[in-house]
């Protein structure tokens, strides 16, 4: 049992250990800037600019944090203040449901109406496009990422004592005035950390993001052009190249981008949730 | 002692908490300006009877709530007046002290805000004047801008006091205030109650026969859900009519 615990425990460090070894040899090649910062990604010439899929990601994930915080915060709010009791204990099973919904049929909904969808409001912006789009992406991933966030947030605002709210309120606030500037301040650490761990997630997801966003190595200016995020990358080339040593190590580098960035919002998310109870 | 005019009437009050009575035919006359005790063992009601004067038992959907409660002429359980309003005339004190979760100045400046008063140096003055009537001002003067949380347990509790001073309530209501404090801190808390009482009707509950002693004017003695017996405190204390009034002061309540 011990053994198993040590397995589970040190897998991170192991997969972590790993990418690293892996990529050492682009690393020997390429100064860490330039391969983080330069624009060219020809495998074939030897340049391996991330700088386009770093972006994309980076483009995705908050137009999915963008969607899905707000709607999360007022959905957490509603339920836990507003709502009748019985209420929350349907809502349960449906976050369940929602989370255990396999990447992939995600993709399959994005595909079949996010992307029609996105390209007929195209126009309304002034740009034509295929759909297959950052905004795509960032609509499907908003989706996914919900359950997530929004597990996290009603558990906190449910442990805030009701004594708190009863002080505002003793104290001629509103309800509303009492969420606003009371709550909403009490829950603030657990809602960062929330968001964390909706980027974290939202950062490595790649099935459904890869269906649906277009995977054109260009860097995106809007949320209207196609974008190609990092994990798009390693799942649509691994296994592909590996004749190319170069390039296997390039993609085991990129795979390691991914997981410093999504251990780093883990570690941030986790952190605030317990230090930062400033209040 | 001069006739003592009346602050809150009780008429009839019954709390369900769904199928269960918790306050059975509830009848007092809470005098003004000064100390009523309300006095318990723990789970007689003394709680919910408190939270019927300020209506947070709206907060609770299982809560039924019948009879009377009139406070200036008006019956507040019934009142078209906007529940905020009637809220604002009693400041409200819980068994732990529960700071907003801001700092030690907005904690004060709060219920002034709300009710909007924003003008900062007004807000500057009224804040020291609070923290001055609690005797807190000394001990925070120079960090007011920490979060209210780094205070002492019986530093919060004083301040949650004051920022229940701010929105001029005629009335304290206090559960427990010092249950979870240790005895300095409480005394210190007792003091203040002591010298707020020419200014405001303070309703303490406690389960605490010594603290009834030392401050009350007139006690009323809950039991299940009951009121066995009320009285002004001397009356009270020295010469007790019902069988379970006797027993409790002596020590000896199931």
């Amino acid at each position: 049992m011990l053994a198993c615990l040590l397995l589970v425990m040190t897998m991170p460090l192991l997969i972590g250990i790993g990418l690293f070894l892996k990529s050492t040899l682009l690393l020997d090649n390429n100064s860490i800037i330039n391969l983080l910062f330069s624009k060219t990604w020809k495998p074939l010439n030897q340049n391996f600019g991330f700088y386009p899929f770093i972006i994309s990601s980076i483009w995705v994930t908050l137009t999915a944090i963008i969607i899905a915080a707000p709607i999360c915060l007022l959905t957490a709010i509603y339920l836990t203040q507003y709502s009748k009791k019985y209420f929350l204990k349907i809502m349960h099973p449906v976050i369940d449901i929602l989370a255990g919904i396999p990447s992939v049929v995600y993709g399959v909904c994005g595909v079949l109406i996010i992307v029609p969808f996105v390209s007929t409001i195209a126009p309304i912006f002034g740009k034509q496009s295929s759909g297959y789009t950052i905004l795509s992406g960032g609509i499907v991933l908003s989706i996914m990422i919900t359950p997530f966030i929004l597990n996290i947030l009603i558990e906190i605002f449910r442990n805030i004592p009701d004594e708190l709210k009863e002080a505002s309120l003793s104290l001629g606030a509103t309800k509303w005035e009492t969420i606003k500037f009371v709550l909403i301040k009490k829950a603030s650490p657990g809602i960062i950390s929330s968001i964390g761990l909706g980027i974290s997630r939202a950062f490595g997801e790649t099935m459904a993001v890869l269906m649906v966003v277009g995977n054109v190595t260009k860097i995106p200016k809007n949320a209207l052009d196609p974008g190609y995020p990092l994990p798009a990358l390693i799942a649509n080339n691994y296994g592909e190249m590996l004749s190319i040593p170069m390039y296997d190590s390039a993609l085991m580098f990129g795979a390691l981008i991914l997981f410093v960035v999504v251990l780093f919002f883990n570690i941030i998310s986790r952190l605030t949730i317990t230090k930062l109870e400033i209040y | 002692m001069k006739a003592t005019e009346t602050e809150i009437k009780i008429n009839n009050l019954n709390v369900f908490h769904g199928n269960h009575h918790t306050l059975k035919n509830i009848n007092i006359e809470i005098p003004k300006q000064k100390i009523t005790v309300i006095l318990g063992s723990s789970g007689c009601g003394k709680t919910t009877l408190l939270k019927c004067l300020n209506r947070l038992t709206d907060l609770y959907s299982n809560i039924k709530v019948n009879g009377e409660i009139i406070i200036n002429g008006e019956d507040i359980l019934h009142s078209k007046e906007d529940i905020t309003n009637i809220r604002r005339k009693m400041g409200l004190l819980s068994q732990m002290p529960y700071p907003l979760p801001m700092n030690i100045y907005n904690n004060i400046a709060y219920g002034l805000k709300i009710s909007g008063r924003k003008k900062k140096k007004y807000l500057n003055k009224r804040v020291e004047y609070y923290l001055k009537q609690i005797n807190l001002w000394e001990e925070v003067k120079d960090r007011l801008k920490d979060p209210a949380s780094s205070l002492s347990l019986g530093q919060q509790q004083r301040l949650c006091l004051a920022r229940g001073l701010t929105v001029d309530p005629n009335i304290i209501l206090a559960d427990e205030p010092t249950s979870a404090l240790d005895p300095v801190s409480s005394n210190a808390i007792e003091e203040l109650f002591l010298n707020l009482k020419q200014h405001y009707t303070t309703v303490l509950v406690t389960h605490t026969l010594r603290q009834a002693k030392r401050i009350a004017d007139y006690v009323v003695f809950m039991y299940l859900g009951e009121i066995i017996e009320q009285g002004p405190a001397d009356e009270f204390f020295n010469n007790p009519k019902m069988e379970k009034t006797k027993s409790y002061l002596r020590g000896t309540s199931n």
